[in-house]
């Protein structure tokens, strides 16, 4: 098959990290805090990589959106098996308010140009808690997705796609090209070792910018207050009247707040 | 001396070195323990011997990349999926 995947990798804070919020309230510590792939990125990139040792795919390639520290993740994807891979700049005011709406329409953007059949993410980045880059980038291309992904398999040009959802598994068959989002159980993650780590360095990294692509940058969102997990309350208001029909309104996987979904019982761990 | 073998030594040691950076009980804690290990066994020339070494330091790879696995693994189940 000459099927080309595009993976997104995002730079996060480390997950072992303790997170503290900035003194006036704006965001997070990052200076100096350890950095690396988010965890669901990793578990996107092993597929990919899956999918080209079965021969499915041909080529596998990274992208990252943010400044030139990413590139450090795009190496450990390289390393991890991915060919080549893509930054695209962006840096100072933009990757602050950089979100999944600008992500998604760059990956959109990027999928045309690389003429990519298949798009694997992971299902959220462990900063934000989103869970939307996939579905607006599915969207945005009108491809079908298939997200939360715990299986993949190609068949013919279909893919079958098992989904952890509330309450245990749906299965569904998609026809490519297609978009994938991975959860925790998709596979195993392989170490990017110190050999293939040097062997990465031989592979190339395209820079590419927003404006290249002919994507706004433009947010909608306005951060604006961040505060420690114990003096939360949580609180949403909506106000719609400045939306475009492209926000699409996204039910989003309650995490943190005690109504997480069921487990699935067939899991050892 | 056994020449060969000491480049497998040393890319063993690196390699176990690399890995370190990320031990729970710190980077500095798991690399004074490795060169412990490895000044121990500085004078064994038998090659049998040392090869039996390398693979239990490879061995020991293959434990911390598990270690690594699981604690990130088992992090994320406890944060993301409710446990009944």
């Amino acid at each position: 098959m000459s099927a080309r995947v595009l993976v997104g990798v995002k730079r996060v804070i480390d997950y072992a990290v303790k997170i503290r919020v900035k003194p006036d309230h704006t965001g997070v510590v990052t200076d100096g805090v350890k950095h690396s792939m988010n965890p669901f990125c990793e578990i996107a990139v092993e597929e990919a990589v899956k999918l080209k040792e079965k021969k499915f795919v041909k080529e596998v390639v990274a992208v990252s959106c943010g400044p030139q520290q990413v590139q450090e993740t795009i190496r450990t994807a390289l390393a991890m098996g991915a060919d080549r891979g893509i930054h695209v700049e962006v840096s100072g005011k933009d990757y602050e308010t950089l979100g999944p709406l600008q992500v998604s329409k760059i990956l959109a953007a990027l999928a045309k140009k690389e003429q990519a059949d298949l798009i694997i993410l992971g299902k959220q980045a462990i900063d934000d808690d989103c869970n939307q880059t996939g579905q607006m980038t599915a969207a945005l291309l009108d491809w079908p997705q298939g997200t939360f992904a715990s299986e993949v398999n190609i068949e013919a040009d279909m893919l079958k796609v098992v989904r952890e959802v509330d309450g245990g598994l749906e299965t569904i068959k998609i026809k490519l090209p297609a978009v994938v989002t991975a959860d925790l159980r998709l596979n195993t993650p392989r170490y990017a070792t110190l050999p293939n780590i040097m062997k990465a360095k031989k592979k190339k990294i395209a820079n590419v910018k927003p404006a290249d692509l002919g994507v706004d940058m433009s947010s909608r969102l306005e951060v604006l207050k961040n505060i420690e997990e114990a003096d939360a309350g949580g609180a949403v208001q909506t106000n719609t009247e400045g939306l475009s029909s492209l926000v699409m309104e996204q039910t989003l996987r309650p995490v943190k707040s005690g109504s997480a979904p069921s487990p699935i019982q067939t899991r050892p761990m | 001396m056994a020449n060969p073998l000491r480049a497998e030594v040393v890319q063993l040691y690196k390699t176990l070195l690399f890995l370190g950076r990320e031990y729970p009980k710190g980077a500095d804690y798991f690399r004074d323990r490795l060169r412990a290990a490895f000044a121990k066994n500085k004078d064994v020339s038998d090659p049998e011997k040392i090869k039996e070494l390398i693979s239990r330091g490879e061995f020991v790879v293959k434990e911390l990349e598990a270690l690594y696995y699981l604690r990130k693994y088992r992090a994320l189940k406890k944060r993301y999926y409710e446990t009944q």
